[in-house]
């Protein structure tokens, strides 16, 4: 038999069916819904008279458009507000498993899936929301859809798809302190670029990825659509199998005994081919951080910024206010964001409490700690991380999405420089004006105590 | 299928999806009103004043064709970023390079995304700097996007079926619905 991809595998197990010169039809196994990209899908269906084909198959929880802030008093915001309640009325009238506002599992959907085991290896998730590439670091095939696409899952289940090509990033070695995984997807999407991926699906391999805790997994497959890739994935093995083990919609016992062993089938075939593979070594990878407005415009910590005559970076680094050639250290910063379906997750909040533990933010910083989920929040309170953020001056607020795209009230105000663990530091992202600066938890945690970028690698010893 | 428009030339890279549509826009429940603010911070100054600068504010450019940078529509999954371009009257985006989602999420509503050389969209760019008249044609039945009366003419790729869907307005939703009894029995011999 032909050596086969982590990707092909579960690929291809879900075909239903291909047209001729066309297309493939794809079964989707969970489809994730949230208040921004599903009413427009329901209306459709509901226009048509279509009623919503597999609704057990769906889980909805609402963390766009939310408020981080007095989560149990009514939405401020009336537009908002609307897309809360329609959210709920549609999930209700097709009997669609809701976590909203307040509920326990709410959360950011790309954190709230995985802790509660819906997300799973081998399965295909499909969600409006292009970070769905997150839950790939469970060995499953998950990516983002547009809201046509959202109408087409609740109708049947199934996407009309041509099967991408297949890339795999290799990163070998040993990182060195200080350096987390969100420093690595920075790093390669700062070699690699924001187009490189754009028509494949990313495998993550090497030794780096195997010794990556679930969380760590899940930053770096977070961010494969920044380097253009559909989605990223990571082969399932032991430390897959032991997060997944017992949660709430995990299969139990012996059904998870015999899922095991089918994942255990699923990692890519020694000799497989992939159309692209690219290889990085660990030991060249340090803290990172952006100066532009994509999030390929990254550098190391301690690096300038690069000189290119080019109308597009002239143009970013005139909206970042910032000079070719110039170092990042010293920039004072009045904002720092800590949150993101990247980076919201118990362990970022622990790596940032270690650092800030015994210290105090600095005067001029305003700091946001946005948890993924009310899981993780609850867990910061358990954990006793709360105490270390109240007395350090960080504001500890409630789940959502929040400063990462500025929806709701958390926006960083124009002109301001804002160093956040999200995603995306396009213009305007975090709030009209606003210049964002995507970096790990630890350098957003010292950005924070310093008032001022620093060169965390001479802080770590 | 064939249009033949003036175009407005957008000479900028990484048009991404926030760009496209700001997320404060995002909170409509339907697919109305999301052209009135297209290119919302680039349209608009600061103080809610239209910039003059920015090219669609240029009164001598005009028309359903938008020409715009390599790696177009990167970012976000959001179909408002298509919603919007259409609710603008643009029927085509010509790029070197589009982002995976976007186009699909364009093909899906009726607009369509041309995929062009990097020489090609250089010249077309020029050509219509210095001439805002410039007429193009693109005909989606042959695949073309040219300049008229010129020689300046490039072919396209589409995929098979989604130029069958665009020329028959056929919906992917009705395709899949008329293959319920196969996705059924996919669903009760499912191996994983
Ligand atoms: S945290 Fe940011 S990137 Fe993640 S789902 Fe929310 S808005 Fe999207």
């Amino acid at each position: 038999m032909s050596k086969r991809t982590l990707f092909d595998k579960v690929w291809d197990s879900h075909v239903v069916s291909t047209i001729e010169n066309g297309p493939q039809i794809l079964y989707i196994d969970k489809h994730l819904i949230h208040e921004v990209t599903s009413p427009q899908a329901f209306n459709e269906l509901e226009d048509r008279g279509i009623p919503i084909f597999r609704p057990d198959q769906i889980v909805a929880t609402a963390d766009h458009n939310t408020p981080t802030l007095n989560q149990d008093q009514p939405v401020k915001d009336a537009l908002s507000r609307k897309q809360l309640e329609q959210l709920s009325e549609n999930c209700q009238k097709n009997n669609i498993t809701l976590f909203e506002l307040g509920h326990e599992y709410n959360g950011i959907v790309h954190v709230m899936a995985p802790e509660l085991g819906v997300t799973q290896p081998g399965i295909t998730m499909v969600c409006g929301d292009s970070h769905t590439s997150t839950h790939g670091a469970f060995g499953a095939i998950a990516f983002g859809i547009g809201t046509s696409q959202v109408a087409q899952v609740f109708a049947s289940q199934c996407l009309l798809l041509t099967k991408p090509k297949s890339l795999r990033v290799n990163v070998n070695g040993k990182l060195q302190k200080g350096v987390l995984p969100k420093d690595v997807i920075l790093y390669i999407i700062s070699k690699l670029g924001t187009n490189s991926g754009t028509g494949y699906f990313c495998e993550y391999a090497g030794n780096v990825f195997e010794d990556m805790s679930m969380e760590g997994r899940m930053t770096v497959c977070n961010m494969s659509i920044e380097m253009g890739a559909r989605g990223g994935m990571i082969a399932p093995d032991e430390t897959t199998f032991e997060y997944v083990k017992g949660r709430e919609f995990a299969p139990k016992g012996e059904a998870f005994e015999e899922k095991v062993a089918y994942w255990k089938t699923l990692p890519t075939d020694e000799g497989a081919v992939f159309d692209k593979e690219y290889h990085f070594n660990a030991e060249d990878i340090e803290p990172m951080v952006t100066y532009g407005t994509n999030p390929g415009m990254g550098i190391k910590i301690s690096e300038t910024i690069p000189v290119e005559d080019n109308p597009s970076f002239k143009k970013s680094l005139a909206y970042m206010n910032f000079e070719a050639g110039e170092s990042l250290i010293n920039k004072p910063i009045n904002f720092v964001f800590i949150g993101s379906c990247t980076n919201s997750r118990i362990e970022d909040f622990r790596v940032a409490a270690d650092f800030i533990k015994g210290k105090k933010k600095a005067d001029n910083v305003t700091a946001w700690l946005v948890p993924g989920s009310k899981q993780v929040e609850a867990q910061i309170i358990e954990e006793g991380l709360k105490t270390v953020f109240d007395e350090a001056g960080f504001e500890l607020r409630q789940p959502g999405c929040s400063a990462c795209l500025a929806m709701n009230d958390d926006k960083i105000p124009q002109g301001e420089y804002c160093v956040s663990t999200s995603n995306r530091n396009f213009e305007g992202r975090q709030g009209q004006g606003s210049r964002t600066i995507l970096a790990s938890p630890l350098v957003a945690a010292a950005t924070a105590v310093e008032g001022k970028i620093i060169d965390i690698t001479k802080h770590l010893n | 299928m064939t249009l033949r428009s003036t175009a407005i030339p957008l000479n900028i890279e990484n048009v991404d999806t926030d760009q496209i549509i700001p997320a404060r826009f995002l909170k409509a429940t339907d697919k109305k009103g999301f052209g009135d603010n297209v290119f919302r911070d680039w349209r608009y100054n600061k103080d809610g004043k239209e910039n003059s600068e920015f090219i669609l504010n240029k009164p001598e450019y005009s028309g359903s064709i938008l020409v715009a940078g390599n790696n177009f529509g990167c970012g976000s999954s959001r179909e408002h970023a298509a919603w919007a371009i259409v609710g603008y009257g643009f029927k085509v985006v010509v790029s070197s390079f589009f982002a995976d989602i976007f186009k699909g999420n364009a093909l899906n509503n009726g607009l369509l995304p041309v995929q062009v050389s990097e020489r090609f969209l250089s010249d077309l760019m020029q050509r219509i700097a210095s001439n805002p008249q410039t007429v193009l044609e693109v005909d989606l039945q042959k695949q073309t996007i040219s300049v008229v009366n010129s020689d300046l003419s490039e072919h396209f790729e589409i995929d098979a079926y989604k130029k069958t869907c665009m020329i028959n307005g056929y919906d992917d939703i009705d395709y899949l619905i008329n293959n319920k009894e196969l996705i059924e029995a996919f669903e009760a011999q499912k191996i994983y």
